[in-house]
């Protein structure tokens, strides 16, 4: 009988790490967001408007000046003083004090800014991550505190829009000060911009030369056409911010955070 | 089954509606299904009352090139004195700031020049404009923007796109003389323009305006902030209240009593005065009016055509304008007012004109005669 027992024992501790890998860990200071649907501000010329996004992992804040010291610790090639004019503007990490030193020591803890596009894939690419596509962002900034769906939560977009309005601009802020939303994410809406990854596609919805159906031109009224949801001024913001950009741009209020992709076994049985 | 005292009724109505029916025919002729939608065949000429503006634009050679003297309202730049066209820099710096929308209470503007409203650009019609717009790397926001003087797409909003950081240059021919209002055309634009990104630029005609004394800068606009009128604090935008085009604020010049007490208009009895009268909207139509003055002249509109004397008050469209020009003929305080009163009394759409010196009877003489009034058959004492 005690064989039996020994034998049960010794084989719940051979099953139990079998168990925990069937069910990755989630990446530390990341969390899984859940495949769901959500409708794009511009729809495609050949979607119907609903957009499916799989379960993915999201980092639960965004990049800090202090993760990216690290990155370029590491990196040489993407220090202030070595980084080709390719990849970044001449005002690249402009806030810190030099090359490998932040400066003021307040910046550890808050978004890093002045980064570019490239730079922000990079420093994906050393972590085994990369940046989040824009509907996978939208559809995790789209929660509210309670549910996934906070435009069912009244005054939702009315809040996003009182946060985007602060001044001085919020970069100034430490990431995680914040109330979670319901994924347990911080910061998506009033800290930074957050490059994604294809942010040019934000307002293209076919070959623009021939597409009847949308102004690409895209500004004073003519902005609404096609558009999913006339009062989601907060939304417009970001489209129109993400396709104000180009890939090398630094700006003093884009930053970053990544996703990652959830090992496949893993998202089919959750 | 049909009588014969229903029949004939009915015969009655059917010859009725054909015949009807022909005479319409007759009268508005048979048109071609061929023609492009909108086209006007015209039979013979227009009286030459009506001879409509032929479109044909003034387009000189430029000489030189100079750099635009710009003002914050109510000022005005002074009227351009060269008599050929020349390349025009104007540079124009978009500035997101905290600013005070009446006594203790805070808002957002958004601004092209620092200030609400934006700028007055003021070219003669032909000039070539180079445009420097500059986005201040400390906004949050990408901005454009839209002269409505442009001839090309978007107004310029097109060739103005910048995120904060950036400076986009472009050019375009002043080749249409008029007021102009130009305003932020950046999605979502009823939010850009309800933060405070607007203003005027005038394309002088070629052969000037008529001299006046004085000019200044008004510009009606409103405002929805998420607190009510008067609210202190900071306030936000209300896209609620945007959409119902229900503002709390309806100011001349960017705040409630931009244009009282310190910061007043004056003239002197006996002066002419042109108002540049501009409209950001971003909804509502001002029905601009001075209290105690009649406009001997209105440009309507904005356009080149003085097309209407003594006129009490004019009609000004969000994104549009009107010139009104009055000769001052008595002293005293002169209200400029949105007619739509609630607005002028209860939202701010109040500014003054103050205007001292000598007094002058002959047109105006004051109150004469003060005393008691009883209706006919009263007696005192009795109720």
């Amino acid at each position: 009988m005690r064989y039996v027992l020994a034998s049960l024992v010794l084989l719940g501790f051979l099953v139990l790490p079998l168990c925990a890998m069937a069910q990755p860990a989630v990446p530390e200071g990341m969390v899984r967001v859940e495949g769901g649907t959500y409708t794009p501000l511009y729809r495609g010329v050949l979607s119907d408007g609903i957009q499916q996004v799989e379960a993915f992992y999201l980092d639960a804040r965004p990049v800090t000046n202090a993760d990216f010291l690290a990155f370029v610790t590491a990196h040489p090639e993407w220090r202030r003083s070595q980084v080709k004019t390719l990849f970044a503007e001449v005002d690249y990490l402009e806030h810190w004090a030099g090359d490998l030193d932040l400066g003021d020591p307040s910046l550890a803890e808050r978004p890093v800014v002045n980064v570019s596009w490239f730079a922000a894939n990079a420093y994906a690419a050393w972590q085994g991550k990369r940046l989040p596509t824009v509907a996978e962002w939208e559809y995790a900034a789209a929660a509210g505190r309670s549910r996934p769906d906070g435009h069912a939560e009244g005054g939702f977009a009315q809040r996003i829009l009182q946060e985007y309005g602060r001044r001085p601009a919020t970069a100034r802020l430490h990431v995680g000060a914040g109330e979670p939303n319901y994924w347990g994410v911080y910061d998506l809406h009033g800290l930074v911009w957050e490059w994604v990854y294809d942010f040019n596609s934000a307002l293209v919805t076919g070959e623009s030369r021939n597409n009847t159906d949308l102004d690409t031109g895209l500004y004073c009224g003519s902005a609404s056409l096609g558009a999913s949801d006339f009062m989601d001024y907060a939304a417009f913001l970001r489209f129109a911010l993400r396709s104000s950009l180009e890939a090398r741009y630094t700006m003093r209020n884009v930053g970053f955070r990544l996703a990652a992709f959830i090992p496949a076994y893993a998202s089919r049985h959750p | 089954m049909n009588t014969p005292n229903t029949t004939k009724p009915f015969v009655m109505t059917l010859v009725t509606g054909m015949s009807l029916l022909v005479v319409a025919l007759l009268l508005f002729g048979y048109r071609s299904s061929s023609e492009a939608p909108g086209t006007v065949s015209v039979a013979g000429e227009a009286p030459a009352a009506f001879a409509p503006h032929d479109g044909g634009i003034y387009l000189p050679e430029i000489r030189g090139k100079e750099v635009a003297q710009l003002t914050a309202a109510p000022n005005v730049p002074p009227p351009i004195a060269r008599d050929y066209a020349t390349r025009v820099v104007v540079d124009l710096e978009m500035v997101e700031a905290t600013a005070e929308l009446a006594d203790g209470v805070e808002y957002n503007v958004w601004t092209f020049g620092g200030e609400v409203p934006g700028t007055f650009i003021r070219v003669r019609e032909g000039d070539l404009v180079e445009f420097h717009l500059q986005n201040h790397p400390d906004n949050t926001f990408p901005h454009n923007i839209d002269l409505h003087a442009v001839t090309g797409t978007g107004g310029g909003a097109e060739a103005s796109l910048v995120v904060p950081g950036k400076e986009a240059d472009f050019e375009f021919r002043a080749i249409k003389p008029g007021l102009y209002v130009y305003h932020c055309a950046m999605a979502p634009v009823g939010m850009h323009i309800a933060n405070g990104m607007y203003g005027l630029i005038l394309v002088e005609p070629k052969e000037g305006l008529p001299p006046v004394d004085r000019e200044f800068y008004v510009m009606q606009s409103e405002f929805y902030t998420t607190g009510a009128m008067g609210e202190k604090g900071f306030q936000g935008f209300d896209i609620e209240k945007a959409v119902r085009e229900e503002p709390e604020y309806v100011v001349f010049n960017g705040r409630v009593g931009a244009l009282t007490g310190a910061g007043a208009l004056a003239a002197k009895p006996g002066e002419t005065v042109r108002l540049f009268v501009g409209n950001g909207g971003p909804n509502l139509t001002s029905s601009f009016h001075v209290i105690g003055e009649v406009f001997d002249t209105v440009y309507g509109e904005g356009g080149t055509l003085a097309n209407q004397h003594n006129v009490q008050t004019t009609v000004v469209p969000p994104g549009g304008s009107a010139m009104v020009q009055f000769k001052i003929d008595v002293p005293g305080k002169y209200t400029l007012v949105d007619h739509a009163i609630f607005r002028a009394f209860n939202k701010g759409a109040i500014g003054i004109l103050n205007v001292e010196g000598e007094e002058n009877p002959e047109i105006y003489a004051g109150q004469t005669v003060l005393k008691d009034y009883l209706p006919e058959g009263s007696q005192r004492g009795t109720n």
